[in-house]
């Protein structure tokens, strides 16, 4: 039947009639492009990361929390260690207010017409604005989770990624010395180094003038004892790199060892340093207010939301909000890092998924 | 095994050991003796102070000396009050180990019954809420935790006495301490339920007629706990610093308030001999931990 539009047969021919077809059109052209557009890793990641309903929640709560500390102090006009001060003399009435509540010679001042700041969060039992002493408390946990989790990640990669790189005895050494810094017990060590540091520190030294022994003593707590996680974590991932192709080909073009580290093994082990990194800022603010609670964190009168509750527990019976207003401001720090933590180990490492 | 095991006791030993030397020399390094707060001494009695505690001699000799002593039993005696440390150790650590032990089984108790219980309703009601107590609880620390309970229940309801070391007034302190460890062995112990339930020898078993309560505890709960074992060492750590704070706030005199009270009162060898004690316990607990794990679990390898 189809004898007759058969052309004549040949052997290499792929008897295809050139007629049947016809070009497609630029519609049928779109709609066979299946390709969708192309991904880095991290775009990748950042993509799934904001599909995660709780892990956005964490960064709206913390860009506020931020935004917060960083505008208060400039609207809000009483200082974080400024006893206030009502008409230029002192108030006796103005300790342990409640929130948004007045001292007698502020209602007077108001009655005749004089516009005062509120006080949001009360008063604390010397007479200074609570909610600017609970800002500069976050503030200073803050900074400290944060620059504890920088170094964390600095000694922890270079050390981790050192080890794994060198392999061998080096890596024997050295990892022997990491199980054993490992099986020390760390806030014991914490609080014996902040005791003393306490008396040896030169305290005319701008660094330990600034943030005070004890903050200098967790940094050096952190800088000694806090890393071996990451610097774990790091080395099993430089051991699992160092198995792929890619570098047995760098190694046998004459790539430098620094070169490789920079352009195979970190980029390789990024997700799992943004995740530690991640997760370890809660634990470094938890270790910080914990301090600051048994009165071995910051000095006063600079406030950490831990010492301003442990504060708090003097006037607990008649000033609850005290304790509550640092308590609520430490759960929801901690719990927006870990939830934004547990997102991006989600987001960016499904192996790591527990 | 024996290989692994000798060199899990010669890292435990070596651990103390350092331990013992940092605190040793982390406490001399600090400027002024424990007699310098005292009114001004004659010298003749400064000296007799320094012979009778040793402090004459010296460091490397004094270490030594302290270790020797530390083998023994002995901690020395403390600066301040004169009394023999080993003593007060043993009497605030009977405390102490009430409170920690009863956390500690209170966490592996409850944390064991809510994994299970999430693993088995995933993503249903009972699992919805124990996922957010549980993200709850290991974002607040022990200390607020421990302040809260007190607020609520002993100041403003007076359920409870503030502590009078009876039965009772155990319980806000040992809820404070487990609230955490709970909560993490809860999630430890439903993402190995999970596991443990999507594995082959599960469907074997239900295939072959065994009951689901059955194949829970027999075959699917053994497996789990596998990672929780390995939490222990951790979970005793957590509760025995987190026992500084919390005996502070119920003002229980255990090992923690003794503790903070020598920190205070700058009772080098009270310092000296808590840390040391302390460590030791923590220590030893890991390194039981680890092997229990090695020995429960024949599917790791020893030799790594």
């Amino acid at each position: 039947m189809s004898e007759i539009n058969m052309p004549k047969k040949n052997l290499l021919s792929m008897q295809i009639d050139p007629a049947k077809f016809e070009p497609a059109s630029e519609d049928e052209k779109r709609q066979a492009d299946v390709m969708s557009e192309s991904t880095s890793f991290f775009r990748d990641g950042m993509r799934k990361l904001m599909k995660n309903p709780l892990a956005v929640g964490s960064i709206i709560a913390l860009v506020l929390i931020i935004l917060l500390i960083l505008i208060a102090p400039k609207i809000v006009p009483y200082g974080y260690e400024e006893i206030i001060k009502v008409a230029g003399s002192k108030d006796k009435t103005i300790t342990n207010l409640a929130p948004f509540a007045w001292s007698e010679k502020e209602q007077a001042l108001i009655a005749s017409g004089t516009k005062l700041f509120p006080h949001i969060m009360g008063t604390d039992s010397l007479g200074r604005d609570y909610f600017i002493r609970v800002i500069y408390g976050t503030r200073v946990s803050l900074t400290v989770g944060l620059f504890a989790s920088i170094l964390v990640l600095i000694i922890g990669v270079l050390y981790g990624s050192i080890s794994g790189y060198r392999g061998g005895r080096t890596d024997m050494i050295m990892m022997r010395i990491v199980d054993i810094i490992y099986s020390l017990p760390d806030v014991l060590i914490i609080i014996l180094l902040s005791v003393v540091l306490n008396q040896t520190l030169n305290k005319s030294n701008p660094i330990v003038k600034l943030l005070g022994t004890n903050m200098v003593a967790i940094f050096i707590v952190f800088g000694l004892l806090y890393w071996v996680g990451m610097a774990r974590l790091v080395r099993g991932e430089v051991l699992k790199i160092k198995n792929n192709e890619y570098f047995l080909a760098a190694k046998a073009t004459g790539a430098s060892s620094w070169h490789i580290i920079k352009t195979h093994v970190i980029p390789n082990c990024i997700s799992v340093i943004i995740i530690t990194t991640a997760l370890q800022i809660p634990s470094s603010i938890f270790t910080e207010s914990f301090l600051s609670f048994m009165g071995m964190g910051v000095q006063a009168p600079m406030p950490s939301l831990g010492s301003l509750a442990n504060n708090a527990r003097a006037g607990l019976q008649s000033y609850p909000w005290q304790l509550i207003f640092p308590a609520m401001m430490i759960v929801i720090i901690v719990l927006a890092f870990n939830l934004l933590g547990d997102g991006l180990r989600d987001a960016f490492d499904p192996k790591l998924r527990r | 095994m024996t290989k692994y095991l000798i060199k899990r006791v010669l890292l435990a030993l070596l651990s103390i050991f350092l331990i013992c030397m940092i605190t040793f020399f982390l406490m001399n390094a600090v400027p002024g003796g424990p007699f310098s707060s005292e009114k001004a001494v004659s010298p003749q009695v400064m000296a007799a102070l320094e012979a009778r505690f040793n402090l004459d001699k010296p460091l490397w000799q004094q270490f030594v000396m302290y270790m020797g002593n530390i083998l023994h039993g002995d901690f020395g005696i403390s600066m301040k009050t004169g009394r023999e440390i080993a003593v007060t150790l043993k009497s605030c650590f009977s405390i102490s180990a009430k409170l920690g032990g009863s956390a500690l089984i209170v966490a592996l108790f409850f944390g064991v019954i809510f994994g299970c219980v999430a693993a088995l309703y995933r993503n249903r009601v009972p699992d919805r809420i124990i996922v957010f107590m549980t993200t709850l609880f290991t974002a607040m620390p022990s200390f607020v935790l421990a302040t809260l309970l007190l607020l609520v229940f002993c100041i403003q309801l007076k359920w409870f006495p503030v502590w009078d070391a009876s039965n009772k007034s155990y319980l806000l302190p040992v809820i404070a301490l487990a609230a955490y460890p709970t909560a993490y062995i809860t999630r430890l112990t439903k993402t190995a339920m999970l596991d443990a339930l999507s594995q082959d020898y599960i469907r074997t078993a239900r295939a072959k007629g065994v009951p689901m309560v059955w194949v829970i505890f027999k075959h699917a709960l053994r497996n789990a706990l596998i990672p929780v074992i390995t939490y222990l060492g951790p979970e005793l750590a957590y509760i025995l610093t987190g026992s500084l704070v919390i005996e502070n706030i119920f003002t229980i005199g255990g090992l923690g308030q003794q503790f903070v009270q020598s920190i205070n009162n700058r009772d080098y060898s009270m310092i000296m001999g808590t840390t040391i004690f302390l460590a030791i316990i923590m220590v030893f607990c890991n390194l039981l931990s680890d092997i229990l794990y090695k020995v429960v679990d024949p599917r790791i390898k020893l030799e790594s």
